[in-house]
């Protein structure tokens, strides 16, 4: 893992204590809230329903044990036990007092970690493949492509206004685990001739207007990686719609000049840019690499015993597969049955720090689905984490199923909802475990918003539900065929909305209409995009 | 009636004009009529409130008090999904209160 250099400690601390400064001045009276509120919010520090929110960074959703426990110990002693994990890798807490917002701080930067660029318009947390330095299937860990943009884009003066806010996220395997082609840059580290270097996608994202990132350059030299990623923002910071908020983001500006031209621009600043020399030396990425080396993994047992059920089935569908044979990744869902996506207590956090420790080389991960990952774990030692695991309540075998679904907090934290999403993850969870459906769905990504910012990513959901505000009146909208994966596909809407019980009923029905089509081996998402929309239809609107 | 709410400034509690100050509980907001523009300018001087605003209500045949918008009614009492950290744990109609 990455360790802080005196420098980036030294930027940590300096910035506590400027916060810590601007708190008191709020505090006395000397500054009014349109003064302090971008201040707060350049500190991850909301303003929600019932108090203020922190979001913490998570970079590429890494962490240690000693972070995951300072996690832990701040949600005891300043929250109400509790914390969020967010689609963002990141975690947020909901009951925070101004009066502490500082000392949490300043507990967060002496385990290395802060709440700098969680929100305003500037490069947010980067995000990554929660199984990075793990997976079977990666050419190179993406992470220290990830550190580097992190160090690049952390207080970069001239992108500390951009337009709107911005989100990058880096994958180095075919197989997207991070969404990348939903982000304002998704970069694709590749091989090409035996050289690696990285893909570029630019300008998707979700919200109100979800856009699919187009390919702007399939192969940019590792030399010349931050050179490209910048050529790609000065051109959004100059060109971006200041004007609306609702057109500012970088996919309404690539998608109003056109693939074409947005590219043409970016190679044009590239091209003057690279004559400049801004790319920081090469020697920085080699000087990051050795801190994500692989542990020392051992050779063990490549199998386990299957004569527990229970223990058997949390294999199969909660562990990943490693590049070492006698290891796997194993995922901790936050789903469990009737719960709150994404939620777990300081107790449970502490214990996953402490499992982690013990099983996992001081290793955690948090997954863009709102779980955690223990990214190294001997085979040989997965029935004592499961036994450790199922008995704090984090044992559900779901992964991937319709109850790993994700919910953004929706109306019961968040001051921009329509309406709640949580209750609606809750009872599907319980609907569908209770009649075994789950089980025969197999793979099912469900992702449910409050509203349409697309915090819950429901747009990229194979069932996608995002909440409206109907005359007053919660009201859910149903949507079909999302894929945030190396598929990546929008949802549609499948007609007008439903209330509460209404949609839970409509989820029930459109996955009968699955099982009742489906081919062989075929997933939800596979069986729509070969039978289209009109039978979902028929099954949800047709009064016959 | 019109009543106004907002968050405490130090902790960020949501809380209500009572008439005099504020209150945690929503029962204890009163209609503010005419006098908004008056009261946030010491309240807000007086850096007590964050954020106010005034929001629709109805007094109740039993004297409680009921903000038209379900986001108020959340805000009166607390998420729906944590009961136990709401203003009233122990009310098991607290949730049919605010849907
Ligand atoms: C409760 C406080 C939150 C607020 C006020 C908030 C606000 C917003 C807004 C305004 C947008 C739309 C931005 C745009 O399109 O320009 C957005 C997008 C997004 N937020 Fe949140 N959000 C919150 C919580 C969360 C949480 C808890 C998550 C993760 C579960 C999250 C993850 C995202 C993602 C993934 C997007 C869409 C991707 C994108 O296009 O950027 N947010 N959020
Ligand atoms: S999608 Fe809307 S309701 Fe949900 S967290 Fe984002 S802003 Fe809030």
């Amino acid at each position: 893992m990455y360790q802080y250099d005196q420098y980036d400690q030294a930027m940590v601390d300096a910035r506590v204590e400027e916060f810590r400064d601007q708190a008191r001045r709020r505090l006395d009276g000397s500054l009014t809230e349109d003064e302090f509120k971008p201040l707060r919010l350049m500190n991850g520090l909301y303003l929600q329903l019932h108090a203020y929110m922190l979001r913490v960074a998570i970079p590429y959703g890494t962490l240690n044990s000693a972070q995951m426990t300072a996690l832990a110990n701040i949600a005891d002693k300043y929250d109400r036990g509790y914390g969020h994990f967010t689609t963002r890798q990141n975690l947020q807490y909901n009951w925070i007092k101004l009066e502490d917002a500082a000392d949490i701080l300043a507990d967060l930067a002496k385990v290395e970690m802060h709440a700098i660029q969680t929100s305003g318009n500037c490069i947010r947390n980067i995000s990554s493949d929660h199984f990075a330095g793990a997976a079977h299937d990666e050419l190179v860990d993406p992470r220290p492509y990830a550190e580097l943009l992190r160090q690049w884009s952390s207080f970069h003066p001239e992108f500390t206004y951009l337009p709107r806010k911005f989100k990058i996220a880096v994958v180095a395997a075919e197989k997207d685990r991070a969404a990348m082609r939903l982000h304002d840059i998704g970069i694709q580290i590749v091989e090409k001739d035996g050289e690696v270097g990285a893909s570029f996608y630019v300008g998707g994202g979700m919200g109100r207007t979800p856009m699919i990132a187009p390919m702007i350059r399939d192969f940019v030299p590792l030399s010349q990686l931050i050179t490209y990623a910048e050529a790609c923002l000065r051109v959004y910071n100059r060109y971006g719609r200041r004007d609306n908020k609702y057109k500012a983001r970088i996919k309404i500006l690539v998608h109003e000049l056109g693939k074409d031209e947005y590219t043409r621009q970016v190679e044009e600043e590239f091209a003057h840019m690279l004559e400049q020399g801004v790319e920081p030396p090469i020697d920085e990425l080699e000087r990051i690499k050795p801190f994500f080396a692989d542990p020392a993994f051992e050779d063990g047992v490549k199998s386990v015993d299957r004569s527990d059920p229970d223990f058997a089935l949390w294999v199969d569908r909660n562990t990943h597969r490693h590049k070492h044979d006698s290891y796997v990744s194993a995922v901790i869902s936050l789903k469990p049955v009737g719960g709150i996506p994404g939620d777990a207590t300081g107790d449970q956090m502490r214990l996953m720090a402490e499992l982690a420790k013990q099983y996992s080389f001081d290793e955690l991960r948090i997954m863009h689905t709102q779980n955690v990952v223990l990214p190294h774990v001997k085979i040989a030692d997965l029935h004592a984490l499961w036994t450790a695991l199922d008995a704090a309540g984090l044992g559900a075998p779901n992964m991937d199923s319709i109850e790993d679904m994700i919910a953004c907090p929706g109306l019961d934290y968040c001051a921009l909802a329509n309406a709640r999403s949580i209750p609606l993850a809750q009872r599907i969870s319980e609907k569908f475990d209770a009649s075994g459906k789950t089980e025969k769905l197999g793979e099912l990504k469900l992702k449910i918003s409050g509203c349409i910012n697309a915090c819950g990513h429901h747009h990229a959901g194979h069932i996608g539900i995002l909440g409206v505000d109907r005359k007053g009146i919660e009201n859910y909208q149903l949507s079909l065929g999302g894929s945030e994966a190396e598929d990546t596909s929008l949802a549609k809407i499948t007609g007008p909305g439903f209330t509460e019980d209404g949609v839970i009923e409509a989820v029930d029905k459109v996955t009968d209409v699955y099982l009742s089509q489906k081919e062989g081996e075929e997933r939800f998402l596979d069986t729509y995009r070969r039978i289209g929309m009109t039978p979902f239809k028929e099954a949800l609107y047709d009064k016959a | 009636m019109k009543v106004l709410t907002g968050n405490d400034l130090k902790t960020g509690d949501v809380i209500w004009w009572t008439g005099s100050g504020w209150s945690r509980h929503v029962d204890d907001a009163v209609d503010v009529g005419a006098q908004v523009d008056e009261i946030l300018a010491t309240e807000e001087a007086a850096r007590r409130v964050n954020v106010p605003y005034v929001t629709e209500a109805t007094r109740e045949v039993d004297g409680s008090v009921r903000p038209a918008h379900i986001k108020d009614r959340v805000r009166a009492l607390g998420p729906t999904v944590r009961p136990d950290l709401s203003l009233k744990p122990k009310d098991p109609e607290a949730l049919d209160w605010i849907i």
